[in-house]
């Protein structure tokens, strides 16, 4: 055979975004139910204690509300009360900031750093130590799946531990020809969708530079918080380094607005990060914030088709898409856009929508009643903007907040659906022609934290993603995360990068 | 006839989509974790044991041999009466007449090895020889190899016209064809290979042929199965798939069966669309049954190996 036809044979086609030639047999289905279903295959919880109630964490001790307030923390697949948590206001996240600026004063800053590792060291391997007990409590508050509990949250956190351990004594290398300081105390608020992962990028860097800490985690999922909290305690970690106080909007206010907290770091909402913009505007507080996202998810007539398909899946059902950087919106070339849309509907055929603590649940549980009503608005809102809305017939559990994975097609760029961060299981799909299209809809968002290209060409991966708007590019995969790698956002996804040689800057004065 | 005949075209390998090895491997992983327990976890060892292509492939396979393969083929654990028989018995031509006799009256079919079995390394005469030989001895089922050499140099042509060749030859008899994946080494190869097979009118396609390491991976069958899938939705055909070689274990065999679930579903999980080419599996399923019925182990020795 002539090298001619040997290459014809192996190119792939372009069709310079033509429609290729469609099945006669598309109306065939394949039927993934009907025989051999898997029997439920449940985390066992009976090992893993949660208290009845939970204190406020300060000066090494777990402490009662000043003023007595709690409010109940619920298990979202099941409604049940799982613990009562103390709701903090300014007198207790005062009392935090004292202790923390105590133990900054005379414990913490003062430690050699080699010292500081050690402790950094030692939580890491007692969250491994205890990983079990944390990715079941993770999934009974908050809803996420085991498998992703079990397999990502929880080793990737860690992780993030172990590798700024690493730093703690190697900070004169971090940044040559300057001294890296610490800051004194730092007020970190983070949210409900990583609840444990989160803690760890906020405690893991400013420990490991010399900084102690106030922590909030969100209202709804304090627990795993609270556990660490228990961590701290036994590591022997000195007194006040780590306070954590639990509340909502209120008590992260306090923290916001408190004048002897030098540095804010908030993983959240874009609304509420703009509100703590506004608070530390004029104060001398450092800060990072990490907020929303939509992100573009742009599959070229080149890629590997099947795999790509699992990349989308995994881009916008991976925690139910209560992700900052899920790929939210689907980019696809026009002349596999029939395709792709039908092997991604076969593909969430398969999903399994239900018990969080089941080991084969793909998507467990909306996290909370409120964020289930709003993902359910804006499925109302996207019929109601005229785009076809596409559900997989697989069931969902009777009781708990649990949403169907929900894809829609014939949307538009000026859609509210397209627009807007819906943080939930909610997809949508556009197409376009050519390479530059792609790059201007990918980038027509106020927001700019995460994107994704698929293509079997190397160079183009390089071509689009240097045109991206956004804090992280994926090639050929998606919703990948390393502590070595910082992460942030462009535009109103954020200020400032967290993990890696980056993640150290914010939590250090170069002198 | 004239239906698959008319099916019989050349790929168009201008749509033939690329493979991302590290994304399949990702997908693999995905479908190991799912969980199989309980009434899934007996369902899905028994529905695997009738699957076996329960085989013997040596130069000193002599009659003997064969008759007690086939014995334990028809009845795997005297035992347990109620298990099902394995799919077939998979042997070189010249013991299909033996195996046919032995297995005659059950539901076990006889399956042959043949074109120059395992290297291919013959003339297409030759070859289909072998396959009308083992074809008038009464063999059910036809695993033949492609010829590798030809495929590597970028002679697709001559694989899919020998295909063909041996599709004829076969007459009512099914086509596995074995791509033999270990020497077409890259995930894109297997996918080509596949589609070549498949237009070419085999029955089923399988993995290796026991004899080149690695044999049967997952990686390769998902690449494999999702090949079988696009070529349903584009014809309308179904085509069966059979890993071959290096699964041993009942647990694979379990992760196996779901890759065919989540890809194919329940219509490809009968041993009409899917094989294990296997010997040494059948025992280690049989203890996890066993296992399943009685809630402990069992000693080895308790299984009969031939």
């Amino acid at each position: 055979m002539s090298t001619s036809e040997k290459n014809e044979a192996v190119e792939p086609n372009v069709t310079n975004g033509s429609p290729k030639p469609t099945s006669p047999n598309s109306d065939l289905k394949h039927d993934f139910a009907s025989f051999w279903e898997y029997s439920s295959a449940p985390e066992s919880s009976d090992k893993v204690e949660i208290k009845p109630s939970y204190g406020h964490f300060i000066d090494g001790e777990f402490v009662e509300p000043v003023k007595g307030r709690t409010f109940s923390s619920i298990n979202p697949a099941t409604e049940e009360v799982l613990t009562e948590i103390s709701e903090a206001t300014s007198e207790d996240v005062d009392k935090a900031v004292k202790a923390a600026r105590t133990a900054y004063n005379k414990r913490w800053s003062t430690l050699p750093a080699k010292e500081r590792g050690k402790y950094i060291f030692r939580i890491a391997r007692m969250i491994q130590e205890r990983s079990r007990d944390l990715a079941i409590t993770e999934s009974m508050d908050g809803g996420k799946p085991i498998r992703e509990s079990r397999d990502v949250d929880v080793p990737l956190a860690a992780a993030y531990f172990f590798y700024y351990a690493g730093w703690a004594d190697k900070l004169d290398f971090a940044f040559p020809g300057r001294k890296a300081k610490s800051i004194g105390v730092c007020g970190q608020i983070i949210p409900w969708n990583f609840p444990l992962l989160m803690l760890a990028w906020k405690i893991a860097p400013a420990l490991a530079t010399g900084n102690t800490v106030v922590l909030k985690p969100a209202e709804t999922t304090s627990i795993t918080a609270l556990k660490f909290a228990e961590i701290c305690r036994d590591s022997g970690l000195p007194d006040g380094v780590v306070n954590i106080v639990t509340g909502a909007g209120q008590t992260g206010t306090a923290i916001v607005n408190h004048n002897d907290i030098d540095k804010i770091a908030f993983t959240g909402s874009t609304k509420v990060g703009k509100i703590i913009q506004k608070s530390v505007a004029g104060t001398d507080k450092k800060f990072t914030l990490e907020l929303g996202g939509k992100g573009a998810n742009i599959v070229f007539e080149d890629a590997s088709i099947n795999q790509a398909v699992e990349g989308i899946i995994n881009a916008i059902f991976f925690n139910q898409g209560h992700v900052c950087c899920a790929g939210s919106r689907l980019l696809v070339q026009e002349g596999i856009a029939d395709e792709l849309t039908r092997k991604l509907k076969e593909r969430m055929e398969t999903l399994i929508v239900g018990d969080p603590l089941d080991k084969n649940t793909d998507i467990g549980a909306i996290n909370s009643k409120a964020q289930y009503e709003r993902i359910s608005d804006y499925i109302e809102i996207g019929k109601a903007e005229g785009a076809d809305m596409y559900q997989p017939s697989n069931g969902i559990p009777d009781g708990g907040y649990f949403c169907r994975p929900t894809l829609f097609t014939g949307v538009s760029q000026s859609n509210r659906i397209v627009q807007e961060e819906i943080f939930g299981p909610v997809l949508t799909i556009q197409t376009f022609r050519t390479p530059s299209e792609a790059i201007e809809k990918a980038n027509n968002t106020p927001y700019g934290l995460s994107s994704g290209i698929w293509t079997d060409r190397g160079s183009k991966i390089f071509n689009i993603g240097s045109h991206m708007d956004s804090g992280v590019v994926w090639a050929n995969t998606f919703n990948k995360f390393d502590p070595t790698s910082p992460f942030g956002g462009y535009k109103e996804s954020g200020v400032g990068r967290e993990g890696g040689l980056h993640g150290l800057y914010p939590y250090v004065n170069l002198v | 006839m004239n239906q698959s005949s008319s099916l019989m075209s050349y790929p168009d390998f201008s749509r033939t989509v690329p493979i991302d090895t590290i994304g399949v491997q990702e997908r693999v992983s995905r479908l190991n974790s799912r969980s199989i327990k309980k009434e899934s976890k007996v369902q899905g060892l028994k529905l695997a044991l009738s699957m076996i292509d329960h085989t013997t492939l040596e130069g000193k396979d002599s009659e003997g041999k064969v008759i007690q393969l086939c014995r334990k083929a028809i009845t795997p654990y005297a035992p347990m009466p109620d298990l099902p028989s394995v799919a077939a018995v998979c042997v070189y031509p010249n013991m299909v007449g033996t195996a046919k006799k032995t297995v005659a009256g059950t539901s076990v079919r006889v399956a042959s090895v043949a074109t120059a079995f395992p290297s291919g390394m013959a003339q297409l005469q030759t070859k289909l020889d072998d396959v009308k030989y083992a074809v008038d001895e009464g063999a059910d089922e036809i695993d033949m190899v492609i010829s590798r050499g030809q495929f590597l140099r970028g002679n697709f042509t001559y694989v899919f016209d020998e295909i063909g060749a041996v599709k004829e030859a076969c007459g009512n008899a099914h086509l596995k064809v074995i791509l033999e994946t270990g020497e077409l080494e890259t995930l894109a190869n297997v996918r080509k290979a596949s589609d070549l097979a498949m237009h070419a009118g085999a029955d089923f396609i399988k993995t290796s042929t026991g004899k080149i390491q690695p044999a049967a991976t997952q990686p390769v069958t998902l690449v494999m199965l999702e090949a079988i899938r696009d070529y349903y939705r584009e014809t309308g055909r179904m085509v069966g798939m059979k890993p071959a070689g290096g699964i041993r274990k009942a647990k694979e065999a379990l992760q196996y069966l779901v890759l065919v679930k989540e890809t194919l579903g329940a219509d490809w999980l009968s041993n009409e669309w899917f094989r294990f080419g296997a010997s040494s599996l059948t025992n280690d399923l049989l203890m996890q049954i066993v296992k399943q019925e009685t809630g402990v182990y069992q000693s080895s020795v308790y299984f009969s190996n031939d």
